[in-house]
């Protein structure tokens, strides 16, 4: 059997636009003047279509909208990829269709139409639920807005998650807890809280680099607020089942433990990427940035750079790297049948002595404070 | 052969990036020395190091030939002198072979501290020195300032400086007359005994050890068979030539004339820098003056970071030391760096430069111990003992007392810092010896311990001063005082590479620093670890550097797998880099930062 079926094959679509660039994101987004949606449209088209020819026989699982800000989108935009995808691939049971959403007013009118798409879970950038901090965040919409879009999507979808961006600049670890009990009796069964990390070739990055971001949390005082996010979210039936994700069981998003599990994912649009086994050999793609020469590759036939086979080296550590995220924890078993050897004992002894991890069974769990120095962890399990 | 009158003997003096090389490139290029497609950057500096750090470590020379106003052929020989205290008594070598000086400095810049230093070496071999102002192509150019400042700070007139871009080209030729006309001819006796002396050796792989010599008196010609004064060694001449600056065959050299010679010497330590040579048979009664043999002065351990890398250590060091008679090695072993080579330099400059060619050239990663000077323990059964290395400190119930070197230092300082330059003395354990006034500059003269001077002193010095002070010192003998040996213990493991001698008055104060210094330089790891300062038994200073809390990727999903595994690859490959000492990993650079003092 081939590894990627312990993790599920998915679709993940790249929507590159963004009405404003937020100062924290690096991801691969846009902002521009006017889309002709119709466009992308048959560019998605085709390059699914190109893709879908080399993995015949699969079940998706899962399709994913990211972005940029995917409800920029037009429901018969999104509605077109999905019916495309739906003619390459049986669609699973159960597959879940997920859609990122800024909660603004002007979107919250599009999310019916994205349900009658076949969308059915949406992920909402909240980040923060006060002004002054959306402001600094760079957010365009108001705590209110988003309250009011968040019970839109409410009441067209059963599964609604949203994002909060925290040890943010100046906040205090009861400041959080505040807002965070105040997340949970909004939250329905998921949230993704992220710490603000800063990243270079950001706003903030360049910001940071040149002393004038100011007030951010100590990594003490952010570790503080990790560890208070893991227990009161717990404490809410919301426990945390990946670094930064939390739900209540059975919740968790299907599409994102298909990365953590370490499945396989189609990745179409600009920059995005994916993990494709083909003739039982794994893949990473990777497609061109920039949206105008990723539709220009599209129409010469092809929207992705070439292949390239992974190593045995680096599956081995992409499966460890994600697998250690999620709190099910890595399955020992698959890393030996993907390594062709088990963990060092003393490096293992070592962890479990100093409270990084534990051992459930064939399962290598990060503890929560292990979890809190994951790359520390990793880079201890993944030296010899 | 030249006639004395027709020959013009010159180096440059310049500060670090005031423009020497490309000056030098300028002159050697408009006399035609060269051809255009020839030329590249800095044609004198052949090593990477050196032309990265714009540093010349080995003395370089050329022969230009020029034809001047006058109508007259002169013959112009450069002599590019490297500019470090470390290399002090090679560069007055250099200096003794020349009769003048051109003092470069930077127009936008103004004299800084290693023109001083080097000017005044100028000064005491008697050179004519004609000053030069360049870079006058750029906005910021102040001549007449600069040219103020020089007649101030060094004490020379500037009135006729000349005004030069040695970028753009302009006063090129006015810098050739100035060299004729300005510089006075070389003296000699073609048909005295030979003297011609020894500036510089270095290795070259087809030829063997070539030789730099300037001849004072006689004549030097192919076959000849000649002796090294100092050493006695006897060689025949195989070679005679000039640099232009490519090797150039020549049939002799007479007084006056710089050049080269080759004598099947197989080795750059057999030839002793500012050694005279002569004819075996009617050679000179008395050699020329001023030589002095070299002695390593600091010594370090260089230990491969990947041990299995010993032998191609091995095969570097030897290597680099049949071309720098100054560098000694020995094997050492230490119990936290496996197998390594404790090593001997000039000092800090030379020991960073060696360092550098053995990581580049031989593309090995190194770990640097700290520096430590000689040590003299005279034991209770009246044997004494050199101390190279604090870590084989012998038990103290053994050692009746301890010697360290200590030396003269001279510095020279505008008023303005001379009271930070006091007080870094003071701090340094310095005794003063004199203090006078040179216009508004005052010169101090110190005894210095050469523990204290050796590491970071120089750094210091500069810091403290701006980079407006100069520094010159030579040794002065041995002393007694009341040195321990400071130990350092990192999660209760004791790290040898990080013992020091310390003065016992001054222990408590360098063990906090050093802990408080590790405490920045250790990253944090998942548990906590103290360190500690120890003087035998007995903790005199300690630190906890408390465990790492944070340290998670927020966000990782399908399209960041391949950055962080790469990111993740990259830390993995930074982690074999750091040494492991029980479970704590310390980075290399530690061994040497840890002891850096800001005072």
């Amino acid at each position: 059997m081939d590894d990627w079926r312990n993790g599920g094959f998915g679709l993940y679509v790249h929507w590159p636009f963004c009405q404003a660039k937020c100062p924290y994101c690096d991801f691969n987004s846009h902002v521009v003047s006017r889309i002709d949606q119709s466009v992308w449209v048959k560019a998605y088209r085709t390059e699914l279509r190109r893709i879908g020819d080399m993995l015949p026989d699969r079940l998706l699982n899962s399709i994913f909208f990211g972005g940029g800000t995917p409800s920029l989108m037009h429901p018969d935009t999104v509605a077109a990829v999905i019916e495309t995808a739906r003619d390459i691939w049986p669609f699973a049971n159960d597959i879940e269709i997920s859609l990122e959403a800024n909660p603004g007013s002007v979107e919250a009118g599009r999310f019916a139409g994205y349900r009658d798409a076949g969308v059915n879970r949406i992920s909402m950038g909240i980040q923060a639920l006060n002004d002054e901090d959306l402001r600094r965040l760079g957010r365009i919409h108001s705590v209110s807005e988003a309250r009011t879009a968040f019970d839109v999507a409410r009441a067209c979808f059963d599964r609604v998650s949203f994002d909060l961006i925290y040890a943010r600049q100046g906040q205090t670890l009861e400041a959080w807890n505040h807002e965070l009990s105040d997340a949970l009796s909004m939250a329905i069964d998921h949230l993704s809280l992220y710490q603000l990390t800063i990243e270079d070739g950001t706003a903030f990055g360049d910001r940071y680099a040149r002393g004038k971001l100011r007030d951010l949390p100590t990594d003490d005082n952010a570790a503080d607020m990790y560890l208070a996010t893991q227990d009161i979210c717990d404490r809410h039936g919301l426990p945390g089942y990946e670094i930064s994700n939390h739900a209540r069981p059975g919740a968790e998003s299907r599409h994102n433990q298909i990365y953590w599990r370490y499945g396989d994912y189609v990745g179409i649009g600009p920059g995005a990427h994916g993990r494709l086994t083909l003739n039982g050999k794994r893949h990473s793609t990777e497609a061109l940035r920039a949206p105008g020469a990723w539709l220009e590759s599209v129409e010469k036939g092809q929207g992705t750079l070439p292949f390239l086979a992974l190593s045995q080296e680096d599956q081995v550590v992409e499966h460890m790297m994600m697998g250690m995220r999620l709190h099910e924890g890595l399955d020992m078993d698959r890393h030996m049948l993907l390594s062709g050897q088990s963990l060092s004992d003393s490096k293992l002894s070592m962890l479990q002595d100093l409270g990084m991890v534990e051992r459930v069974g064939s399962r290598l769990r990060a503890t929560a404070n292990g979890r809190a120095v994951l790359n520390s962890v990793l880079r201890e399990l993944l030296t010899d | 052969m030249t006639e004395l009158s027709k020959i013009r003997n010159f180096s440059i003096v310049a500060h670090i990036d005031h423009g020497k090389s490309t000056l030098a490139d300028r002159l050697i290029q408009s006399t035609g020395t060269v051809q255009d497609r020839d030329m590249k950057e800095q044609l004198l500096d052949a090593m990477d190091i050196e032309r990265e750090r714009g540093i010349t470590i080995k003395a370089n020379t050329v022969r230009i030939d020029y034809e001047a106003d006058d109508g007259e052929h002169y013959v112009l020989n450069l002599i590019d002198t490297p500019g470090h205290v470390d290399f002090a008594y090679e560069v007055s070598r250099s200096m003794r072979a020349v009769e003048g000086s051109l003092l470069v400095v930077d127009s936008t810049q103004g004299v800084e501290a290693q023109t001083l230093a080097n000017v005044y070496q100028a000064i005491d071999a008697d050179h004519e020195i004609v000053p030069v102002l360049n870079k006058i192509d750029l906005p910021a150019s102040e001549c007449d300032r600069v040219a103020e400042q020089i007649e101030d700070v060094i004490g020379i007139d500037a009135s006729d400086a000349i005004r030069v871009s040695a970028k753009t080209g302009i006063g090129i030729k006015e810098t050739l007359e100035a060299i004729v006309t300005r510089l006075p001819a070389p003296t000699g006796e073609r048909d005295a005994p030979l003297r011609a002396m020894l500036v510089d050796s270095w290795y070259d792989a087809y030829l063997g050890v070539i030789v730099l010599v300037r001849i004072m008196d006689g004549v030097l010609k192919k076959n000849d068979q000649i002796k090294m004064m100092q050493t006695g060694a006897r060689y025949g001449v195989d070679r005679i030539g000039v640099f232009r600056p490519a090797m150039q065959v020549v049939d002799e050299l007479g007084p006056g004339e710089i050049g080269f010679i080759t004598a099947s010497i197989k080795q750059v330590r057999d030839t002793k820098v500012g050694d005279t040579i002569t004819h075996e048979r009617k050679g000179a009664e008395t050699a020329l003056p001023g030589f002095k043999p070299s002695v390593p002065v600091v010594f370090c351990g260089l230990f491969p970071v990947d041990s299995s890398e010993f032998e191609d250590l091995r095969d570097a060091i030897e290597k680099l030391a049949l071309n720098d008679a100054s560098f000694s090695y020995e094997m050492e072993t230490s119990a936290a760096l496996g197998f390594g080579f404790r090593c001997g330099f000039l000092g800090l400059l030379h020991l960073e430069v060696i360092r550098d060619r053995i990581e580049r050239e031989y593309n090995i990663d190194l770990i640097t111990t700290a520096p430590s000077v000689v040590y003299h323990l005279f034991m209770k059964d009246g044997e004494m003992l050199e101390l190279h290395n604090p870590a084989d400190m012998p038990d103290l119930s053994k050692v009746d007392h301890l010697e360290e070197p200590r030396i003269k230092a001279t510095i020279l300082v505008p008023d303005d810092y001379l009271g930070d330059v006091l007080k870094l003395c003071q701090d340094r354990r310095g005794i003063q010896m004199d203090l006078s006034y040179a216009g508004s500059r005052a010169m101090v003269v110190y005894d210095l311990p050469l523990n204290e001077v050796v590491f970071d002193f120089y750094d210091r010095l500069k810091s403290v001063t701006k980079g407006y002070a100069s520094f010159d010192y030579q040794m002065i003998g041995y002393r007694e005082d009341n040195l321990v040996k400071m130990s350092v213990l990192v999660n209760d493991e004791p790290v040898d590479a990080l013992s020091t001698m310390v003065h016992r008055d001054r222990a408590e104060q360098r063990g906090r620093a050093m802990c408080e210094k590790l405490k920045d330089l250790i990253p944090r790891h998942m548990f906590k670890i103290p360190i500690q300062a120890a003087i035998g038994g007995k903790v005199i200073a300690r630190e906890t550097l408390s465990a790492l809390r944070k340290d998670v990727t927020a966000k990782c999903y399908g399209g960041d797998a391949t950055r962080k595994r790469k990111l993740l690859d990259k830390q993995k490959a930074g982690k074999k880099k750091m040494r492991q000492f029980g479970r704590v990993e310390i980075p290399q650079e530690a061994f040497i930062s840890a002891l850096k003092m800001d005072d």
